[in-house]
């Protein structure tokens, strides 16, 4: 066990390394980041002082090496745009993405498996065929068609609920939370369903579909042989077994809550690392970009670490497997 | 008058409803089973043994369902019970054993947990009691160090001891009948006889009622008190083990009987039974065994219900064997 996630750390490191050579490459070979610098007014002094300044006259490998050195130290260089240091830029902005994350994962985990087993278990009947039909919608309504719905529904002909931003923030510390206010918590409201319902919908028929599968298994027949009650069955018995393809997916799924941010944060104007990440992109801020991409792919990295630990907690046959392999 | 027998079933009737009409994988069933008596139930598959066990215990799977028949239980009428109160009878009243134990098992729980679940549900005892009669349970099946086992999963045991597991589980709750289809089929022949020895000796013991569903004739000589064959959803011939198995009065019985290698008998060939089981959709008129039978005559093609009525009651037959000079 403990070999294998040695393994999956290294893994995750390669992964890591590549990823960073990608960005490396973006902010390396993209323009010329000292074009992009000094603008139009510069002098021949000015190059070669920025280019020593940057490195750039240095070995490939020698500046790939640095950027990673930088990387770790949280240090993505300074934004073009605003001239400042991009890590601060991005833990400015993350804690209104990791919060609008944590409240859209949560919501299409929890709504995703509790409508999942529902739709299994009343399986022919009205409530669950009417679920069904309408999460077809969730499915195939792109992202931002859904946002921009719900703003016209809830925001300017209910009138209940705020159509952008966050909402008054409080400081703790570094981080800006919404979830102190009223007005932060119920702007967190239409964005967090709006990004979470794909995911949602996704997990409910995936939860519906293997639940189906195992309900069929001769343990949950013995489970109810011996007389136990119908929510032990469903929810002891049958939805552990589902898990472990749920969790799979589950795990890609919050990855790309956190990338498919974007759309959500800008129809919402979110201030989040989505939309700091679409004004890059205007402005071909490359260190912002950059930094984004590397900060996307850790958490991905990560995430899928979890999943493979989630298994183990999961499936007791695996560690055996573990254990020897 | 006696006590009321451990498990009655009159005129069962399961129907299914197909898009070719309803069938009836069981029809017109009636046995009983005293307490302490092992029934052994054979036939063909497809010839009802399981549907009749799933309909008494309650867990026929839709769109299946008793249209007509009762079920008594200790006296108390069990079919058609509300849902909750079938529940809490199943495990505690009745217990069921399955064909494989490799499937029968949560492989994602310690054994320990399904015991002390399956105990919980029913038993009015603690945490720690449940423990410690789960413990003795497993070592009363025969499994070896079962207090340091409880927390193993299903995965770490072989298919007979799976078994053993399977037969701790059906019996943890102490029930007064039990249903076991099939359980030693999916077993190494090495391990069948351990199987149904522990059974026999477990169900002698309380004084349980065991239905035992099987095709292996074997089994039931060595098992079973009185045995009841099926064919095409209709019992054919209910007598004692001793009876059915040397001097067959139903002619499919006995076709049965010759299909059964015997080592004793020393025989070249197998007899075979011509033709095979019809389906249930297309049942001959009459007797549903009279298109394969040789003894059959005109009044077997007619539609007449028969009943065990012939050879002492024993067989459901016009022209049982040994009676067909009569």
């Amino acid at each position: 066990m403990i070999a294998y996630v040695i393994r999956r750390v290294f893994h995750s490191m390669i992964v890591l390394l590549v990823v960073g050579l990608v960005a490396f490459a973006m902010f390396r070979y993209v323009g010329d980041p000292i074009d992009n610098m000094l603008g139009q007014e510069r002098t021949q002094a000015d190059i070669e002082r920025l280019t020593e300044q940057l490195g750039l006259d240095q070995p490939f490998v020698v500046q790939y090496w640095k950027f990673l050195r930088n990387a770790v130290d949280g240090n993505f260089g300074v934004s073009y745009r605003q001239g400042r240091p991009v890590a601060e830029i991005i833990a400015e902005r993350a804690p209104a993405t990791l919060e609008l994350a944590t409240v859209s994962g949560l919501f299409a985990i929890l709504v995703g498996i509790g409508l999942g087993v529902f739709t299994a278990i009343r399986r022919n009947g009205v409530a669950s065929n009417l679920i069904m039909t309408l999460s077809l919608i969730g499915v195939s309504l792109p992202t931002f068609l859904i946002g921009i719905l719900f703003i016209y529904v809830f925001s300017v002909e209910l009138d209940l609920l705020p159509s952008f931003g966050r909402g008054d923030v409080v400081q703790v510390g570094n981080w800006s939370t919404g979830f102190l206010t009223k007005s932060g918590l119920l702007a967190l409201i239409l964005p967090s369903i709006t990004l979470g319902l794909y995911q949602m919908t996704l997990i409910m028929r995936l939860v519906r579909a293997e639940m189906l599968e195992v309900l069929r298994q001769d343990y949950i027949r013995f489970a109810r042989a011996r007389g136990l009650r119908e929510r032990a069955v469903n929810f002891r018995h049958a939805l552990k077994n589902t898990l472990v393809p749920v969790i799979t997916v589950t795990g890609l799924q919050l990855g790309s809550i956190i990338a498919f941010a974007i759309i959500t944060e800008t129809v919402f104007q979110w201030p989040g690392v989505g939309l700091l990440f679409i004004n890059a992109l205007q402005f071909v801020d490359i260190p912002v970009m950059a930094a984004y991409l590397m900060l996307i792919s850790v958490m991905f990295v990560a995430i899928n670490l979890i999943v493979d630990l989630l298994y183990f907690a999961i499936d007791p046959r695996l560690r055996i497997d573990g254990r020897t392999g | 008058m006696n006590s009321p027998p451990l498990l009655s079933v009159r005129n069962l009737v399961v129907e299914i409803p197909t898009r070719h009409g309803v069938v009836r994988p069981v029809d017109q069933v009636s046995f009983e089973i005293q307490a302490g008596e092992i029934l052994g139930v054979v036939g063909e598959s497809g010839a009802g043994k399981s549907m009749t066990g799933n309909a008494i215990i309650g867990l026929l799977d839709r769109p299946a369902r008793i249209v007509s028949g009762e079920i008594f239980l200790n006296g108390d009428r069990i079919d058609h019970l509300p849902l909750a109160a079938m529940r809490k009878r199943r495990g505690k009243d009745i217990g069921m054993v399955f064909q494989d134990p490799l499937t029968s098992l949560n492989p994602l729980l310690p054994l320990g947990h399904q015991l002390t679940e399956t105990i919980l549900a029913h038993l009015p005892v603690s945490v720690i009691e449940a423990k410690k009669r789960a413990i003795a349970a497993l070592e009363e099946v025969g499994i070896p160090a079962a207090a340091e086992r409880i927390g193993a999963y299903p995965h770490e045991f072989s298919g007979g001891m799976r078994q053993r597991v399977v037969i701790a589980l059906a019996l943890s709750a102490e029930p007064s009948l039990v249903i076991a289809d099939e359980p030693t089929t999916a077993l190494d022949v090495s391990v069948q006889a351990q199987i149904t020895s522990l059974l026999k000796r477990l169900c002698r013991e309380r004084g349980t009622g065991v239905m035992l569903v099987t095709h292996d004739m074997g089994v039931i000589s060595e098992t079973a008190d009185r045995v009841a064959v099926m064919y095409a959803g209709r019992l054919v011939e209910l007598g004692s083990v001793r009876q059915v198995l040397t001097s067959p009065c139903h002619p499919y019985t006995s076709g049965l009987m010759g299909s059964t290698p015997l080592a004793s008998k020393g025989q070249k060939r197998l007899h075979q039974i011509p033709g095979m089981m019809p389906r249930l959709g297309n049942l001959p008129t009459g007797c549903a065994f009279s298109p394969r039978c040789t003894y059959a005559q005109d009044k077997c093609h007619q539609d007449l219900e028969l009943q065990l009525d012939t050879c002492d009651g024993r067989a459901a037959c016009w022209f049982p064997i040994g009676e067909q000079e009569a």
